[in-house]
């Protein structure tokens, strides 16, 4: 299996999901600069975090309107895992794959530190490696990840069961508490945590592999043995 | 070639932090008529006359400049020296 | 005609305009000499800059020659834009740290922003990836409503810039006090890592190669201000008042990208920052170095306001701008590599034979000098210095002994002293783990990052503590350099070097000058006992509150050391319940300049704690060796509010419990700031293995996991919950954030 780690000008956990996926999990990856990019050669598609062009204007905005992102859309109708973290989840709700949108923290303030996450939904394919209902230890570092969409929206994505994690301690003011959610089609999930920061004991947390090994195994499964 | 003022806000029912920290400080300062705060962006973009400036600057405005899902906008076009 | 021709070089020595650029009469002389003729108002203001303390080092160079700066693995020492040191497996450490004190008073966001900006760009101007920033910070009372707003936007810009460039910001140090109420104190520190073959240097060598500029454009941020105070100059005055410099740290990551791609062109020649008096310091500089001369043509210089002067361009200080020396014909490869980035590189100038500096604007030569002149002949000065009447005083006065009759409420009252204070509200701020090394987050007693690919990690961190340093500089200075140390060691490293930050007020004021030249002495004297050379640093002077009064002399020292093995990797906090408590070295009454006299006596006096630098160096090896040899499961040093803070601190994380005996008077015991002192926690089974390899550890007690902490003599004369001491010690800063003044 082969994922693409979409690199644009701003990007800088670009590299952090590379090793996590390259050294951690042990799949192949590559770096591809967003002018440069084919994503029909890859299997699953990794918006990393950072300040896409500086965060200028918002958070994600200008990214979402590169050429790069019409590839982005295919893989994503393709069926192909998209996952966006932090400024990808950003890039990802700027061009509509998910719904809602980002406001800055409720406090104003930029903050890095673990959070303790809720897995609700363990059915999806980022998350099958975990327990429903598992507490797992994530880091956040972000300014505007305070999460938000309308009533209606948060309805449908309770009832659709696209919120896959929530904070035990919301940090951001976040509606419902929501650190990621996928779309409708359960394929393109964007989470706030970063993931590719806890995959080594040795950074003191590990909980995040398993988000990986779980597309690794969803990969295996539906497309390696048919092929 | 014409300035358009763009103001950008946040759309009614987003809680805007900024705005109530904003809020908060003024009533500190004992301003204690202020009953509200929003924290907008305002951007002056120069452009070029054509004939359909206002499709042209919507346009902008919804593909870019703001996100319907949390902000609304308005501008005002000026004649630019 | 350009317009800093209207000013004529007649008007210039006349009305002696070179003095509001900051030139003495006699160094006005001395360019004229050098020039053979009167110099224009572009060449004057070359050499205002090149000549100012920040460039030529002209009152403080006489000192930093003091400095030990070689070493068996020291790669690159000061002169160049870091200093490097060997880490084996052709692989190097890049490190230096830089003051932004001024620019942080006037505009504090921007102030730190722009100088994280600086000292990223000294690092990968190098060839180095960045992999870590740290910053040591200095403010007055948090009382204060305007100390309070420094803060709050200081440590908001290092933020808004270190996370967006995606460097982690992993440690520092923040301290209160009064003397730096009207003068903050804001030094970042950069850390990169390089291998061998990619060091970099900033020469303009190769008579016909070109030279190109690349990244931001240029407008008139930050020139020196007093020269635009004669409303009669110009019509356009207004407009040409100076501005703050602005950070772009999405510019500043694409040329970090960009220039890490280029170093593998072999059609660059060199490269070089422009930091401060910017495209005059790095051209020069850069022509110097290589021994050649350079012509430039400023019509070329990209421009973000019109109708910029030579003299303007010139003394710009806008940021994210590099400088490039190319190989002659190949400039397209090179501008294709940051084309990539949408950055645009411009030929500019070339590098010639002449040894002169030759600038040319609008078909006019507006500058024409010997290079050496501007980067080597700015003059030193040899500052008179005086032994200050305060520090007769204090070396006079009897020992000062507190009287305390509470402990349990002095020792919270002294976790919540913002400089003890946990500094969570400001660390969280920082994005710590981008890049994902970061083994040991802020918090500790230094951050510990590994090297990828390797077994190996490297601890970092800044300290100085400026009470002592004011109280007694040679011991204090000593003391800066010693604590550093004790911190890398406590985390399982080798200390390799150190960075200085050396922050003063005035050298023309004897007493100041005196401070400057006792505490570099005694940061040489540990530097060499410690084997830790001075690698490069920076010099910031004339740092004074308002109505004059200079801050504590603080000469920060940054330093890093390297850990051979991730077993090594220790952290400052108990682990386990069980596990015994050992203190390294013995404690007197000392109390001069200590954090308990600051609270008690609302300043600091008498005589600082005595320091022997063998004692230290000995213990530091002995601990050292136990950490590898795997006897240690936690290690903290003794520091500001003695072993009473230092216990506390340890237990912590865990929130876990400890029952200590001690001896002799218990307000020493607890609170004493006696050097060289280290606290240890093992594992009962290493007991005396332990004792063997460190011969002057004592068991004080146990780690319990009951949560409380219990000091006995004999009876119970302190006891706390440890949840409760680290309430007090984890809300302080917030608190006083938060309270209205």
């Amino acid at each position: 299996m082969k994922f693409a780690v979409v690199v644009f000008p701003g990007s800088n956990c670009d590299r952090d999901m590379y090793h996590a996926v390259k050294d951690s999990l042990g799949a192949e990856a590559d770096l591809v600069w967003y002018q440069e990019a084919n994503l029909a050669d890859y299997d699953a598609v990794l918006l990393p975090g950072g300040f896409s062009y500086g965060d200028y204007l918002r958070s994600g905005a200008m990214a979402s309107t590169s050429p790069v992102i019409k590839q982005i859309r295919e893989a994503a109708e393709a069926g192909k895992p998209v996952l966006g973290v932090c400024n990808g989840f950003q890039i990802l709700l700027e061009m509509g794959l998910l719904p809602g949108a980002m406001l800055p923290n409720e406090h104003l303030k930029f903050m890095c530190h673990y959070e303790t996450l809720t897995v609700e939904n363990a059915d999806t394919l980022f998350t099958t490696h975990y327990e429903s209902k598992e507490k797992i230890r994530i880091p956040i570092a972000h300014g505007d990840g305070n999460y938000y969409c309308d009533e209606a929206t948060y309805q449908q994505l309770r009832d659709n069961n696209q919120i896959v994690f929530t904070y035990d301690n919301n940090p951001n003011g976040s509606v419902g508490d929501i650190a990621g959610i996928t779309n409708d089609k359960g394929n393109v999930l964007g989470m706030m945590p970063h993931p590719e920061r806890a995959v080594e004991a040795l950074l003191g947390h590990d909980d995040g592999l398993r988000l990986f090994q779980s597309i690794l195994t969803h990969w295996r499964e539906h497309y390696a043995i048919n092929a | 070639m014409r300035k358009v003022k763009i103001y950008i806000t946040l759309k009614e029912g987003v809680l805007d932090p900024q705005g109530k920290a904003v809020q908060n400080s003024l009533q500190s300062l004992q301003y204690n008529n202020v009953q509200d705060v929003r924290v907008g962006k305002y951007m002056e973009v120069l452009l070029e006359e054509s004939e359909n400036l206002d499709e042209q600057i919507n346009r902008m405005c919804d593909q870019l400049l703001a996100n319907p899902v949390i902000e609304d906008y308005s501008y005002t076009i000026e004649e630019a020296g | 005609m350009p317009s800093t021709l209207e000013i004529s070089p007649e008007m210039i020595e006349e009305q002696r305009l070179y003095a509001e650029m900051g030139l003495k009469d006699e160094e006005y002389t001395s360019i004229r000499s050098i020039l053979g003729r009167r110099p224009n108002y572009t060449e004057i203001g070359l050499f205002s800059v090149m000549w100012s303390e920040h460039c030529s080092y002209k009152n403080s160079k006489p000192l930093l020659r003091k400095f030990p700066t070689e070493g068996a693995h020291v790669l690159q020492g000061p002169g160049e834009g870091a200093g490097i040191i060997d880490i084996g497996d052709d692989q190097a450490v890049v490190f230096k740290i830089e003051s932004h004190n001024h620019p942080s008073a006037v505009e504090p966001y921007q102030g730190a922003a722009t100088g994280v900006g600086g000292i990223l760009r000294d690092v990968f101007s190098m060839g180095a990836r960045p992999i870590a920033l740290l910053n040591s910070l200095r403010f007055g009372s948090l009382q204060q409503p305007r100390v309070k707003y420094l803060f709050e936007e200081v440590v908001r810009g290092i933020a808004g810039y270190g996370n967006c460039v995606g460097v982690p910001t992993v440690g520092g140090e923040v301290q209160f006090d009064d003397a730096y109420n009207g003068n903050p104190l804001v030094n970042a520190m950069c850390v990169g890592l390089i291998g061998h073959k990619d060091i970099q240097k900033g020469i303009a060598a190769g008579t016909g190669n070109t030279v190109m500029y690349v990244g931001a454009k240029t407008g008139r941020d930050g020139i020196h201000g007093a020269t635009f105070a004669s409303e009669e100059l110009s019509e356009e005055s207004e407009g040409k008042r100076p501005s703050v410099q602005v950070g772009d740290p999405f510019m500043e990551k694409l040329l970090i990208e960009a220039c890490l791609d280029v170093i593998h062109h072999d059609a660059l020649v060199g490269i070089q920052d422009m930091g401060a008096a910017g495209l005059t310091s790095s051209a020069s500089e850069m022509a110097s170095k290589a021994g050649t001369g350079m012509t430039m043509n400023l019509d070329l210089i990209p421009q973000r306001e019109q109708n910029m002067s030579a003299y303007e361009m010139m003394l710009s200080e806008s940021q994210e701008r590099m400088l490039l020396v190319v190989e002659r014909g190949r400039e397209e490869e090179i501008a294709q590599v940051f084309r990539k980035y949408d950055l645009e590189a411009v030929a500019v100038g070339e590098v010639t034979d002449t040894k002169r500096f030759r600038l040319e604007h609008k078909g006019e030569v507006v500058a024409d000098v010997p290079v050496d002149s501007l980067a080597e002949d700015a003059p030193v000065y040899h500052q008179p210095s005086k032994l200050p009447a305060y520090y007769q005083e204090f070396q006079s006065m009897e020992d000062y002994l507190p009287t305390v009759k509470d402990h349990k409420q002095t020792l919270i009252d002294l976790l919540k002293q913002p400089t003890i204070a946990s500094k969570e509200w400001v660390y969280d701020q920082y994005d710590s783990m981008v890049q994902t090394n970061t083994v040991v987050t802020p918090g500790s007693d230094a951050a510990v990052l590994r090297v990828r690919g390797t077994n190996k990690a490297l601890a970092m961190t800044t300290d100085c503590n400026s009470r002592y340093i004011y109280v007694d500089p040679e011991i204090g200075g000593q003391i800066a350099v010693a604590e550093a140390a004790r911190n890398i060691v406590c985390s399982g490293g080798r200390p390799l070097g150190i960075t200085d930050g050396l922050n003063f007020g005035s050298p023309e004021n004897p007493e100041i000058f005196w401070q400057m030249e006792k505490s570099v002495d005694g940061m040489s004297e540990a530097c060499r006992e410690l084997n830790t050379p001075v690698i490069g640093g920076n010099v910031s002077l004339y740092n004074e509150s308002f109505g004059g009064k200079a801050i504590y002399p603080t000469p920060i020292v940054g330093m890093v050391g390297l850990i051979e093995d991730l077993e090594y990797i220790t952290q400052s906090h108990a682990k386990t319940a069980g596990d015994l408590i050992y203190m390294i070295g013995e404690t007197k009454a000392e109390f001069g300049g200590s954090e308990l006299q600051g609270m008690m006596e609302g300043r600091h006096f008498g005589k600082a704690p005595a320091l022997d630098l063998q004692t230290e160096s000995a213990r530091q090896q002995q601990l050292l060796t136990a950490i590898r040899s795997g006897l240690v499961e936690s290690a903290h040093d003794l520091a500001e509010g003695g072993l009473g803070v230092a216990l506390a601190e340890k237990l912590f994380n865990q929130e876990l419990g400890c029952d200590v005996t001690v001896e002799g008077d218990v307000t020493t015991v607890l609170f004493s700031e006696t050097q060289s002192r280290f606290l240890v926690t093992i594992k009962p089974e290493n007991k005396a293995a332990f004792e063997e390899a460190v011969t002057d550890a004592r068991p004080i007690g146990t780690v319990t996991d009951d949560g409380v902490y219990r000091v006995r003599q004999g009876e119970v004369v302190l006891e706390a919950q440890t949840s409760e001491l680290k309430t007090a010690w984890k809300g302080a800063i917030a608190c006083l954030v938060k309270s209205k003044a």
